[in-house]
């Protein structure tokens, strides 16, 4: 074994020790993908005789997801559901950050009020929440009555509801989260900022355009590129609210990959949405890295 | 809001706090609600009905919603399961991370950054989204349905391997050169030299770990099959889906406070700790 740090020739020993992380990485991160793509050019489904071997049929499995009715349908659904969670979430997570970014006692309270949900799974939270909208007595129904809204209340069973059900767990679940991360930010701002621009007469509008919003980019980027990954691994709610209907309504991608693969038990159809899947997130973390190399933050 | 009462009266600012405190204090009641409401309906007779004066100032409270929950499905297997996989999953990165981490801020060699670029591949690509060749390798391994297979895809952690580098890297150099020329063997390196300063972001990294290892729900769903190997989160969606649970809403609810209990008490304990070691690991 070597003893020294740098300077010598060759070891073995930085090898051996990357060794477990490297074969955990290749084994269950590079080599599915690698295999996700393969496959995606074979139809194999193991429900019917005799497509249990696979056949290579090209591009046929991405031609027939983006010529498919259901499978457009999914991914509008997901773009909806990151566009409808993830700005609102993390503008309350500020808001919220905001809010308690005070040195009072009762804040402590309010913190937790906040962020508890983060703390609970995800498939407790809807389940939580599944009593919510129930139609004879959801306090959400009730809630909307009082504010004068009768419209339709069975909310997992509507296809117009279902979707925006799931999006409000969600909002629920992480702005508190986000919160944290705003907090720890508004908390790193000298006092001497504040004062100054109090000097120079900024009002409290000005002060937060102007200062503290600029001061908190790095954060924003952050907590904007875990909510993105957030958005679009987490289907767990949907699961318990919706299953994905009624017809698909409240579908997202990652939970129509689960059910063509475990459903349907299509394989090379999942193979190919696991592909589309990667593709998404290695373009979005790859944007997202250039950009900030390129800022310098 | 710190700068809200900047040059305005002070009979004003003090509104304006007042103000600001009653209406933080609103949506934390409405933001609450939710887990409140479960809390107290899991306490109520499962025979009233589930209006929202039964439920708030309902007549009599009981832990039979507790008892039966636990007698129609086997929540002390689940619950031993879910402490098993965390258990094993946090043991075996704490070790891979640290010799990786060590690896990459101590010595320098050939590959050194494409390697660590291939590492940090599993967090640009998160594990739930491989699910599918992942069942595949699972079922050659001749592990599916237990609990093991549940743990093995996070042994290896990018994240976790990123902080302990960093970690690592703020130890002076000079306590590790002193370290050598005392012929400090690698191991007594990490042990005496690196370790001790690291310990925080250890822990920050394993608080953020078992949170998301004891809420992970999708592969545990997957590759479990009986109730042999499976977690809480899997358990309660197969609870509520039971016959006899029905619209049973305060079984549900003492079923869904138990499965958040564990977690939900160490947190109220360490609030500290666990905020710090989230703030940490944003990506858990």
């Amino acid at each position: 074994m070597p003893r020294t740090g740098k300077r010598k020739p060759f070891k073995l020993a930085p090898y051996v020790l990357i060794l477990p992380t490297v074969f955990f990485v290749a084994l269950f991160t590079a080599w599915p993908v690698l295999q996700s793509f393969y496959q995606s050019f074979f139809q194999q489904r193991m429900t019917v005789a005799r497509l249990r071997e696979p056949t290579f049929i090209g591009l046929g499995n991405y031609t027939r997801l983006l010529t498919d009715r259901y499978f457009i349908q999914v991914i509008l659904n997901t773009v909806s559901y990151v566009v409808g969670t993830v700005p609102i979430s993390i503008l309350l997570g500020f808001l919220f950050a905001l809010l308690v970014n005070r040195k009072l006692k009762v804040v402590s309270i309010f913190r937790l009020a906040f962020f508890h949900p983060m703390v609970m799974p995800m498939v407790s939270a809807a389940t939580i929440w599944l009593f919510f909208f129930t139609p004879e007595y959801g306090l959400f129904n009730s809630a909307l009555r009082f504010l004068g809204y009768t419209g339709p209340q069975n909310w997992t069973g509507n296809p117009n509801l279902a979707l925006l059900s799931v999006m409000i767990v969600a909002i629920w679940k992480n702005s508190g989260f986000y919160m944290i991360f705003y907090l720890a930010g508004l908390q790193n701002v000298p006092e001497s900022v504040y004062e100054a621009a109090a000097l120079d007469g900024a009002n409290a509008w000005q002060v937060l355009w102007r200062i503290t919003l600029p001061l908190l980019r790095r954060t924003t980027v952050f907590v904007v590129t875990i909510a993105f990954i957030d958005a679009f691994r987490t289907v767990d709610h949907v699961f318990v609210l919706t299953g994905g209907g009624p017809s698909r309504a409240s579908s997202l991608l990652l939970f129509e990959l689960w059910r063509q693969r475990f459903e349907n038990q299509d394989i090379g159809i999942s193979a190919a949405i696991t592909v589309i899947f990667v593709l998404v997130l290695l373009t979005f973390t790859v944007t997202n890295f250039l950009i900030s190399e390129r800022e310098g933050a | 809001m710190k700068a809200s009462g900047i040059n305005t009266p002070k009979l004003i600012r003090d509104l304006f706090r007042y103000l600001t405190t009653l209406i933080t204090a609103g949506i934390a009641i409405a933001w609450s609600i939710p887990v409140l409401w479960t809390l107290v309906a899991s306490f109520r007779p499962a025979r009233d009905a589930m209006t929202r004066g039964n439920v708030w100032f309902g007549s009599a409270l009981t832990v039979e919603n507790y008892q039966r929950a636990w007698s129609l499905a086997p929540f002390d297997r689940y619950y031993v399961n879910t402490i098993v996989v965390v258990l094993i999953i946090l043991s075996v990165q704490m070790v891979t991370i640290t010799l990786a981490g060590f690896a990459f801020a101590n010595y320098e060699f050939m590959g050194k950054k494409p390697l660590f670029f291939f590492i940090l591949l599993q967090m640009m690509i998160p594990t739930t989204a491989l699910l599918a060749p992942n069942f595949a390798t699972i079922r050659i391994l001749g592990l599916y349905d237990t609990r093991l297979a549940i743990a093995i895809p996070f042994f290896g952690s990018a994240f976790g391997t990123l902080l302990v580098r960093q970690a690592f890297l703020e130890v002076p150099r000079d306590l590790v050169d002193a370290g050598t020329m005392d012929g400090c063997a690698w191991w007594q390196l990490i042990l005496h030299v690196y370790l001790p300063p690291s310990v925080p972001a250890l822990i920050a990294f394993g608080l953020s770990s078992a949170t998301w290892h004891w809420n992970n729900f999708l592969w545990p769903l997957v590759i479990t099959n009986s109730d042999r190997s499976r977690p809480l989160t899997a358990g309660l969606v197969r609870f509520t889906q039971l016959g006899e649970i029905g619209a049973r809403w305060s079984l549900l609810s003492a079923a869904t406070l138990m499965v958040a209990a564990p977690l939900f008490i160490l947190f109220l304990i360490f609030q500290r700790r666990f905020i710090q070691s989230y703030l940490h690991s944003g990506l858990k």
